[in-house]
């Protein structure tokens, strides 16, 4: 069992035999072909991957991977996972799941395993709505969201996933959405950290939010309002002619021109996925005014939950034997030699 | 109460109450250190041979403020040369650190028992605090009983001089020195208690010695004084018990001792997901310490998480169990019907207390049974043991792991805040003498052509367990109704019917044995039918009736659900039923169900545990004539239940 060694794969080989029930035009699907994409090149082992998912749309998607898969209950993957985890950390554990089940009802899981620094992939299908239950909004909906629980329009602020992410002590936090041919490059970033690797991926959700991302998802948007980060590389968009800059006085994040290529003198800032500080900066930075910062956000390493686990019991166990025998008889005994009646 | 079974003679059982069995109550305030007291002197009664059996008394509060009647902690033991079954009804000793103290447990003495009494804390403000108008230690209105006033606060800060402790830790020390003299009262060796002392503060020797000053100093005045007062030395008998070692266990300790043998008899490691709460978290410390026995513990965010963990971890191929009491037990319930939907062994131990909502969480109760049984959204039926006493938990837990593994399902282990918390003596099981049930997970990868089949079964209706990380066994599960055979999704009515039904089967097939009686025969006038923590007092009220004569037999169930094959048979064999519970009437409500019997209530929901007496009461007025009248605490029944 746990047999690592990889296999070599084809998306075909991720692909069930089981229908896919989402609604024609929904963003999941190409999320799923993104993964079953991304598989084969991360050397994945279908034997020894599981996918694990809560209550919506996005966590039927266990369903449709040939991997072993949970369906488990509305919010509660993270724990699961942690259990799986735990009890078996050779296995490649993918948690999927979306705005309402990982935020709302799941919110104080997905805090948990972040800090905890689980090794796992968390997929957040963000699609600032509730879809399985015919479109309510959700804690990712924009203020005055008009949906059947709220018909003259949201009055709440909504909840920021990557920042909530990063609040809880993620040591990696990435964006990407559904059609993004960069996806599966920011799912193998994912995979490749140690620890738990959150990624928010915008998906569009055709029946009951259709086009809230096309600001930065349409093509002729593109351009214009996405910053893609590379490590290394300076944050620039529309072409390289403008960038992301530091203001100093107010030690907040601007827009800047770059003319004729020269970043530097403009002052854009290196992307670097270690700087915590800058990452806090990225995830709150408003889209209109800002573009809309996809790839990898922060990536910095820790160790992780389960190795610290496995390490105690490990140094726990050294050098003692279970005796189960010596273990029932523990702490003060006395001896009954004969029944004392028989004086 | 001895798990080594001893037939109690006639003549013991006519003793009313039992020969040589002397009740014990330390009461004091939550800081006085009641509890160790009343811990380290069961370990010196065990050691000494005789049965007991223990009931702390605890408040909620960690530290109530001091000297308040909530504020009082208090620790009773029963302990003789007979078979001890229960804590005892009425104390014939109390010793009362502080006025409250005095006030919430002296009616509870028996008449013409013996207080012993610190009257150092009997001063104004301590009385003003315990709602004295006058101290009773003088106003003669303690004349029914004998008392022995004793300044123990300053005996203490003497003994402790030449320690040169501060007068804040000197009286820490109090305990000790009452300990010294209840143990000179009833000739215990003192010897366990210092090596004790000194292995607890090792590190503080100073601390140990004037703790062990403090205790030979109590011995010392009960010798000296013994010429005068009430004091006089009792000299207890060690009890008939079957040979063998023997150690003293609670409740929370045997069941953690008995879910790691359990799993090893299963040969599975074992993954535990608990929240602290009370009266569960016990579970949770004691198997943090045993890594070695391949136990992961994990202290979850929520109860929710803890079972979601523990449900992951079984999914992965170990055993997972998890662990809470009320509040938290409710929160665990859509996971739970996970567990069934998707067939994965499960343990779930409740440790009952007062409910509902937060209730009484230092107190006991059974009033979780329909919870247990039906407490699920669906039709979601789990088998469900329920433990009688700290020692049978041990093999209710082993029970509990084989029923899992063997049928693929989650169960409930019952036990309460009284298990618990209680200490009583254990003959030590010998582990050899316990059959391995291995379990085998499914390796066999399907032929060409074939598909692995996640929900094929068993002749005991269970299904494969493939755990991930096994090639070839790739598959889906979740809460979704699935189809036979495939687990493949299916909403079709008839397949939602046919699954309904094989869950339910399944459950109903496990292999309970027959239900025995534990004093009595088949047939007569009356049984006492009990579950769960009420074994004590019911078997010894019973036993009391029959040796006067009374046609009464005693019967406990262990297996709550699936009830045992021949339970419905026996009952109808005789004339009257009575089920006494720490509830308002939930086995009775199922036996009824289940059995059309004509069951009749006897219910207690005091958070305290059932006195004998009580139940004696119910016996003599359940073989009268007429209806059971309700007794004092005995709820109105509904009229015309039963055809
Ligand atoms: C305990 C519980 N409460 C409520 C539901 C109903 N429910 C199912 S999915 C869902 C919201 C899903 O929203 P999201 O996570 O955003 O997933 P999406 O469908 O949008 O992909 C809700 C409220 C449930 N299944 N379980
Ligand atoms: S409701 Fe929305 S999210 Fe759900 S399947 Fe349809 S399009 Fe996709
Ligand atoms: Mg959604």
């Amino acid at each position: 069992m746990n047999d690592m060694t990889p296999i070599a794969t084809s998306p075909k080989d991720w692909e069930t035999d089981q229908e896919v029930r989402w609604c024609p035009g929904c963003g999941d699907y190409a999320i799923l072909k993104a993964i079953q994409r991304t598989m084969p090149q991360i050397g994945g082992t279908p034997a020894n991957t599981v996918f694990v998912s809560g209550i919506g749309c996005s966590s039927r998607f266990p369903y449709y991977m040939e991997t072993y898969g949970f369906h488990t209950i509305h919010g509660r993957a993270p724990a699961f996972v942690t259990g799986i985890k735990l009890a078996n950390p050779d296995l490649d554990v993918w948690l999927v799941t979306g705005d309402g089940d990982g935020l709302s009802i799941g919110g104080n899981h997905m805090m948990h395993i972040l800090r905890r620094n689980l090794d796992t992939q968390i997929l957040l299908f963000n699609n600032e709505i509730y879809g399985l239950t015919k479109g309510q909004y959700s804690p990712t909906s924009r203020e005055g969201t008009r949906s059947p629980s709220t018909p003259f329009g949201s009055v709440d602020h909504p909840a920021k996933p990557c920042a909530f992410a990063l609040g809880s002590g993620a040591r990696f936090v990435a964006r990407g959405y559904d059609v993004s041919k960069n996806l599966p490059d920011v799912l193998k970033a994912a995979h490749s950290h140690k620890g738990a690797a959150f990624i928010e991926i915008f998906q569009n959700c055709i029946v009951y939010n259709a086009d809230v991302f096309a600001e930065f998802t349409d093509k002729n948007n593109a351009n214009s309002h996405q910053l893609w980060l590379e490590q290394g590389e300076p944050m620039l968009f529309e072409k390289g002619s403008r960038g992301i800059s530091l203001d100093h006085d107010t030690l907040q994040l601007k827009v800047v021109d770059v003319e004729g290529g020269d970043w530097q003198n403009a002052g854009v800032i290196v992307h670097d996925v270690r700087n915590r500080a800058v990452a806090h900066m990225l995830v709150e930075m408003p889209f209109g005014p800002f573009p809309m910062a996809l790839g990898v956000l922060y990536d910095d390493p820790h160790p992780t939950f389960e190795s610290a686990v496995v390490a105690q019991n490990r140094e726990l166990s050294e050098g003692r034997t279970p005796d189960l025998q010596a273990l029932v008889s523990k702490g003060q005994t006395w001896m009954v030699e004969k029944e004392p009646r028989e004086n | 109460m001895a798990t080594a079974s001893h037939e109690v003679t006639p003549q013991e059982a006519a003793a009313h109450p039992p020969a040589e069995a002397v009740v014990v109550r330390f009461a004091g305030d939550s800081g006085d250190g009641m509890q160790l007291t009343g811990g380290q002197f069961t370990l010196s009664t065990a050691l000494a041979g005789n049965d007991l059996a223990t009931f702390p008394d605890f408040p909620a509060e960690i530290r109530a403020p001091q000297g308040t009647l909530f504020g009082v902690s208090a620790f009773q033991i029963n302990f003789g040369s007979t078979a001890i079954e229960t804590a005892g009804d009425a104390p014939d000793v109390l010793v009362a650190m502080n006025p409250a103290a005095l006030k919430t447990n002296v009616s509870a003495l028996k008449p013409g028992g013996l207080i012993i009494a610190d009257s150092g804390e009997f001063g104004d403000r301590n009385l003003a605090k315990a709602k004295y108008e006058a101290n009773p230690l003088d106003d003669g209105s303690l004349a029914k009983w004998q008392l022995m006033k004793l300044d123990i606060s300053a005996l203490t800060l003497e003994a402790v001089k030449p320690f040169g402790l501060g007068n804040k830790e000197a009286l820490r020390c109090k305990n000790m020195w009452t300990l010294g003299l209840a143990l000179w009262m009833f000739d215990r060796d003192r010897q366990p208690i210092v090596d004790w002392l000194k292995a607890k503060f090792a590190k503080l020797p100073d601390i140990a010695e004037a703790n062990i000053a403090a205790l030979n100093a109590g011995h010392a005045y009960g010798e000296t004084a013994e010429l005068a007062g009430p004091m006089q030395k009792v000299s207890i008998a060690a009890a008939p018990t079957e040979p063998g070692l023997y150690r003293t266990v609670t409740g929370a300790e045997s069941i953690s001792l008995g879910l790691v043998a359990g799993a090893q008899l299963a040969g599975l490691k074992l993954f535990f997901g608990g929240y602290p709460i009370t009266p569960a978290s016990a579970i949770l410390h004691h198997l943090a310490r045993l890594k070695e026995f391949g136990v992961t513990t994990f202290q979850a965010e929520d109860e929710i998480a803890a079972i979601c963990a523990s449900i992951g971890a079984s999914y992965a191929g170990q055993l997972g169990i998890t662990s809470s009491s009320g509040p938290g037990i409710a929160l665990k319930t859509e996971a739970m019907g996970l567990a069934i939907m998707t067939e994965l062994p499960l343990v779930i131990v409740n440790s009952q207390r007062g409910g509902p909502s937060t209730g009484l969480p230092t107190k006991t109760e059974q009033s979780d049974l329909y919870q247990a049984v039906y407490g699920r959204n669906g039709d979601a039926p789990l088998p469900v043991i329920a433990a009688r006493s700290p020692a049978d938990a041990f093999d209710c837990a082993i029970e509990a792991v084989r029923i899992a593994t063997t049928y693929m399902t989650p169960v409930m282990l019952l036990t309460d805040g009284y298990i618990a918390n209680a200490a009583e003596p254990w003959k030590v099981p010998d582990m050899a003498g316990y059959a391995p049930f291995p379990v085998r997970f499914m390796t066999d990868a399907p032929g060409e052509g074939e598909t692995f089949m996640p929900y094929a079964r068993d002749e005991k209706l269970a299904r494969p367990w493939a755990i991930p990380g096994t090639p070839g066994l790739m598959h889906r599960i979740g809460g979704i109704e699935k189809a036979q055979g495939t687990g493949n999704i299916d909403y079709a009515p008839e397949n939602h019917a046919r699954m309904t039904e094989i869950r339910r089967d399944k459950v109903l097939g496990v292999d309970v044995p027959d239900q025995d009686i534990e004093v009595g025969e088949a047939g007569g006038r009356l049984a006492i039918v009990g579950w769960g923590s009420t074994y004590g007092p019911i078997l010894q009220a019973v036993r009391r009736a029959r040796a006067r004569g009374i046609d009464v037999s005693h019967i406990h169930i262990r297996h709550i659900w699936p009830l045992p094959k021949n339970l419905g048979e026996l009952l109808r064999s005789y004339d009257r039923i009575i089920v006494p519970e720490m509830n308002t009437g939930q086995l009775k409500t199922l036996l009824r169900d289940q059995y059309l019997v004509d069951c009749r209530p006897l219910n207690k929901v005091s958070g305290q545990p059932f006195m004998i007496a009580e139940i004696e009461d119910a016996i003599a007025n359940g073989v009268g004539d007429g209806d059971v009248p309700p007794s004092a605490t005995q709820l109105p029944e509904p009229k015309a239940m039963n055809p």
